[in-house]
């Protein structure tokens, strides 16, 4: 069993320590980060696309010919 | 480019990690939810300067970095996270001393300076590259890397160490000790 008291004191187990404290803050991080991540893409960000996409010309209509007439 | 059906896929497929990011940033799921919004408006408008086949999640962040940015320098930190609305964001909660411990992460990250806390995030939690992230920010590729490892030992400061001789049998250190180690 680990005794946490005489590790920290020993300078050579601080940096083990420090990796457990790191590999720690590491996995909480991405703990709160794909907890949002899970909730996936809400409806309003898919509704806005959406409305966004059918406002815009539809891009298969592009075998016009020429369609660079500079309006872009 | 024009607005592709593929394009617009990788761009809602960018949502949730957006939003990762911003209540990373923001602390406040309100205000982290209207930052994508407008994420989102600015990069359909601006469509056409994104480079097919460069990174689009690291063109959105960036987008999504200058909008928090300017919107912080106005607001100076006026609105705080006081009392944990970015948990009220989660959907599921976690499990009460799970739930304890993650608020006091939070409460951690936040004492961050704003340079260090985004430069973890990308690198920690979003998965970037440090070339992708000092891309993002802004910055050389040693400044992402210093300010990581700055925040990561202020973090660590903050959570865990008073002082590691302070280290006693309290269960919240056995469980760091132990955490992983098995």
């Amino acid at each position: 069993m680990k005794d946490a008291k005489s590790q920290a004191g020993k300078p050579g187990k601080q940096g083990a320590l420090n990796a457990e404290i790191q590999s720690r803050i590491g996995h909480q991080l991405r703990a709160m980060y794909d907890d949002v991540v899970r909730q996936g893409v809400p409806d309003r960000f898919a509704e806005l696309i959406r409305k966004l996409d059918t406002s815009a010309p539809p891009p298969q209509v592009e075998d016009a010919g020429d369609t660079n007439d500079g309006r872009e | 480019m024009p607005l592709t059906d593929s394009l617009r896929d990788d761009i809602l497929a960018s949502v949730p990690s957006l939003r990762a990011f911003a209540i990373s940033l923001s602390g406040n799921g309100d205000r982290a939810d209207d930052l994508v919004q407008e994420t989102l408006l600015r990069a359909l408008a601006n469509i056409d300067s994104f480079q097919p086949g460069s990174n689009l999640p690291a063109w959105l962040f960036t987008i999504l970095r200058n909008l928090f940015r300017s919107d912080y320098r106005k607001r100076r930190r006026e609105v705080e996270d006081a009392d944990g609305s970015y948990a009220k964001t989660l959907k599921t909660q976690p499990a009460q001393s799970a739930h304890l411990e993650f608020e006091e992460f939070r409460a951690a990250l936040e004492k961050l300076p704003q340079d260090q806390r985004e430069a973890l995030i990308l690198v920690g939690a979003s998965g970037f590259s440090y070339e992708d992230a000092a891309a993002i920010c802004g910055c050389a590729v040693g400044t992402i890397k210093s300010r990581v490892n700055r925040a990561r030992s202020k973090l660590s400061a903050l959570l865990y160490v008073d002082g590691a001789e302070d280290f006693g049998p309290d269960e919240t250190v056995r469980a760091v000790i132990g955490g992983s180690g098995g």
